[in-house]
């Protein structure tokens, strides 16, 4: 644990601070935390079992291979989301700008354009979405939640203004196979390695950077941050690029492995990604939360969602009631253990014990 | 001073008992011996974390005591909630007032017990004439029907005050309420109490400010380390005996400045300007020397600091340090030319409560800890360990959330923070508000230390003592404007009390 400094300082604490009882509900919360984690693998595990008792086919490479293969946009945005929510912003808008870019990457091939050279366009494209956001929020101090509505509604319209309602469904074949296939014979499509380069990239920057440690702070508290010299509003706005270009990411990616290009593509995708992110631990109130809870809860989705389908039995619609009930279930959680721990810590002692003086 | 109004043979309207209260292992709470006499105005003092808010929490019912008597009128109680407390006529008012800013005075005072006219309507006029009558009984000139929002704290206090007395409590708790206020609303507070005493109220103080125990209050009772040490009458005690209780030693002064010698000019000051705020403020401070900036709650002294430090946009002027000029409003750039800024609210702007104490003390050096864009947790506890030692942080776990320090302990971490940048300039706002006399001590010896070393330092205080005792030079704000700049030699209470009233010859507080 802690070497000496820290050990000789509790003991001089003097007695009757609120030190050591609030030490211990923090050691308590902190364990919960740790729980947390714990819990989501619980989960993935019963789910596993589940998923194996309804079809024999759950525990297969196949199945890994289509399951993760339906998250993937899902996952990629949720990644950049985990470190927007972090922030205490939220932007629900990630869905339509995967649109906006399938849009423009319909729009730009049949103008001729090679994919080479439209992708770079679309993530520029995203990246511009995500400062108008952050433009909204930072610069004019309106609440994302507000803003992102809005933009949620602009951006999908601007979609239909790109390409209407066609589809584009003739990209070629090298790069709409690379969408859809598996990693160098593996049965790991090639989305979830692209996923997993991120979701290391998102976690170093959340985890590990100054830029990482700035995103927890601003999101416990905004204005000590400021008062610490923390760049408040450009990290908000790193924060909005990011998830814009991640979102234009996963439009390209959803065309190309569907090999369709459309406005009305991932209709809903945000609430599932933010439902992953939420479902990992992160506080919607900002500064708490990690990146493997998230990729944990996206693991999660991923199982429940292949174990119901593959099941003969059990309707589909009820991806949607469990997802639900998690996400009602993971906002409870924390909120209902907290409160048990401050009953047990409010009934006194049945005997008070003598505290160490 | 107040007199007589006290006597040994009033029954108690309440009284504590040897109340104990434990959290875990910990008593926060042991011979809690305690009563309130009609009429009496009784002290309760202590360190930080000696127990005071544990007794008034048992006494406000918001927790329940684990052994020990509780009578009210001489009977036997026990409150399950704030609920029952305010029923026995028991109300606390803490520092901050929780009032609804949107509705008027009168609905905030009545909230919950509104007058009702007929079909259960609201009777305003009645509602508005109650309360009107509970503000004049306090002495105070508030209009019933005008919003709470825009009301000063001092104000709030006593809308609060009122909606005590609106369910007849006898007994008023009251936490720390002068640590927001001005001295003239200290007075008109003070005014406020004395009258509830002669109507036979009783109230108990909580102050860190020695000389308002001295002024307002007949009987003190004294805290340490969880437990009641001393009950006095003021008249039989001296500040130096009650501090003396208090930390259970001798302090040898509580402001330590060494003479050094002083140096260049560091930060200079040059016609700030914001509009409404403060106007033409120019002044230098120099290496080795503490400049205060003395003048009442509202001067525009805090927000002459936060523009100095680039929080806030001024209208005009510049800041320069070392002679170079300061971009207006850029708290990284001033933090990068070796300006530290531990700020008012510590709570709220020096300090992310949730994040611990290893983050909230690096926060201002993450660059620097970090090798190739990457931080680790190792440099970072390294250095945290660093600064507690050397300023003598009581603490768990550096990875524990700096809520759970006491005020005196939290504000360390914010001067840690500031101190790793290796400042030129540390400017100090209240630097020791709310905090215990003990680490109060510590922390202007540091002060002094630091300034000895070369460091400029910059303190905002509304503790006459502390600014007379510490500081170099007192500069002195009033209503926006710098009204005297005083040498150590010539500042003392009268001529700065002046400068900051604005009112020559005209003393307040």
């Amino acid at each position: 644990m802690q070497p000496d400094t820290a050990a000789s300082a509790s003991t001089a604490a003097t007695p009757g601070t609120t030190d050591a009882p609030a030490q211990r509900l923090a050691d308590r919360a902190r364990a919960a935390v740790g729980r947390w984690e714990a819990l989501l693998v619980a989960l993935i595990l019963a789910t596993f079992i589940f998923g194996q008792s309804v079809s024999s086919e759950f525990l297969s490479a196949d199945s890994f291979t289509t399951g993760s293969l339906d998250l993937s946009e899902v996952a990629l945005m949720a990644l950049a989301l985990t470190l927007v929510i972090v922030a205490a912003e939220i932007d629900l808008s990630v869905a339509s700008v995967l649109a906006l870019s399938s849009a423009l990457m319909a729009a730009l091939w049949n103008q001729g354009l090679p994919l080479e050279f439209i992708m770079p366009i679309c993530l520029v494209a995203g990246a511009l979405c995500g400062a108008f956001n952050g433009w909204l929020v930072t610069g004019l101090g309106l609440p994302s939640l507000a803003v992102t509505i809005g933009t949620l509604a602009l951006f999908r319209g601007l979609a239909y203004v790109v390409i209407g309602d066609e589809s584009v469904t003739d990209f070629p074949a090298t790069w709409t196979d690379r969408g859809f296939g598996n990693f160098a014979g593996t049965f790991v499509p090639n989305t979830m390695v692209l996923f997993a380069i991120l979701a290391v990239a998102f976690g170093v920057l959340l985890h590990a950077t100054p830029f990482g440690r700035s995103v927890y702070a601003i999101g416990a508290n905004e204005e000590a941050a400021h008062f610490a010299g923390l760049r408040v509003k450009r990290v908000k706005m790193t924060l909005f690029v990011l998830a814009g270009t991640v979102a234009a990411l996963a439009g390209i990616v959803i065309s190309l492995r569907n090999s369709t290009a459309a406005a009305n593509v991932g209709l809903g995708f945000e609430l599932t990604a933010i439902t992953a992110v939420l479902l990992g631990g992160v506080s919607i109130f900002g500064g708490r939360g990690t990146i493997v809870g998230v990729i944990l809860a996206l693991f999660l989705l991923g199982a429940i969602q292949k174990a119901i389908l593959l099941s003969e039995t059990i309707s589909s619609y009820w991806v949607q009631i469990v997802t639900g009930a998690l996400l009602v279930g993971s906002v409870l959680g924390p909120n209902l253990a907290a409160r048990v721990t401050e009953a047990r810590r409010r009934r006194p002692p049945q005997r008070p014990k003598e505290g160490p003086r | 001073m107040a007199e007589g109004v006290v006597s040994e043979a009033a029954a108690a309207l309440v009284e504590l008992r040897d109340a104990t209260k434990s959290y875990g292992a910990v008593r926060a709470l042991r011979d809690g011996n305690l009563a309130l006499r009609p009429g009496e105005v009784r002290a309760l003092v202590g360190e930080n974390g000696a127990g005071k808010s544990t007794l008034v929490k048992v006494l406000g019912g918001v927790v329940r005591r684990d052994s020990g008597d509780m009578l009210v009128d001489g009977q036997s109680v026990d409150f399950h909630s704030p609920h029952d407390a305010r029923d026995a006529g028991i109300a606390v008012i803490y520092q901050e007032p929780t009032l609804f800013p949107d509705l008027s005075i009168a609905e905030n005072v009545v909230m919950g017990y509104h007058p009702l006219g007929s079909f259960k309507r609201i009777d305003r006029g009645a509602m508005n004439g109650q309360v009107q009558g509970l503000l004049d009984r306090l002495g105070v000139k508030l209009d019933p029907e005008r919003p709470v929002r825009g009301l000063s704290i001092a104000d709030q206090q006593i809308v609060e005050i009122a909606k005590a007395l609106s369910f007849d409590a006898r007994v008023l708790i009251m936490d720390e309420p002068t640590a927001a206020l001005s001295g003239a609303e200290v007075e008109r507070l003070f005014a406020v109490v004395r009258t509830l005493r002669e109507h036979g109220a009783a109230v108990l103080f909580i102050s860190h400010r020695l000389e308002e125990v001295f002024t307002i209050c007949d009987t003190v009772t004294v805290m340490r380390d969880g437990a009641v040490v001393q009950d006095a009458r003021i008249a039989d005690m001296t500040p130096d005996e009650m501090v003396r209780r208090m930390v259970g030693r001798e302090l040898s002064t509580l402001f330590p400045k060494q003479d050094t010698a002083i140096g260049a000019p560091v930060l200079k000051v040059h016609r700030l300007t914001c509009e409404g705020v403060f106007v033409d403020i120019s002044f230098s401070v120099h290496a080795g020397e503490i400049v205060a900036l003395a003048g009442l709650v509202g001067a525009g002294r805090s927000e002459v600091a936060r523009a100095i430090f680039g929080i806030d946009k001024p209208d005009a002027g510049h800041v320069e340090i070392d002679g170079r000029r300061l971009p207006a409003g850029k708290p990284l750039t001033a933090m990068r030319a070796g300006i530290g800024f531990v700020p008012e609210d510590r709570r709220q702007q020096g300090l992310v409560m949730d994040l611990s104490i290893a983050r909230n003390a690096t926060m201002t050096r993450m660059r620097a800890l970090s090798r190739l864009g990457i931080i680790g947790s190792g440099a970072e506890n390294r250095l945290a360990r660093e600064w507690a030692t050397r300023l003598r942080l009581k603490f768990h776990r550096l990875e524990n959330p700096v809520r759970f320090l006491s005020g005196g302990n939290q504000q360390k971490v914010v001067l840690a923070k500031w101190l790793a940048t290796e400042p030129k300039v540390l400017i100090l706002d209240e630097p020791t508000r709310g905090i215990d006399v003990g680490t109060k001590a510590e922390v202007h010896r540091l002060m002094s230390e630091l300034a000895s070393h070369g460091l400029a330092v910059l303190m905002i205080s509304s503790e006459l003592p502390e600014v007379l005792g510490m500081a170099d030079r007192v500069l002195v704000m009033h209503e926006g404007r710098l009204t005297a700049e005083l040498s150590r030699a010539d500042a003392d209470e009268e001529s700065v009390i002046r400068a900051a009233t604005g009112h020559v010859g005209e003393v307040a507080a």
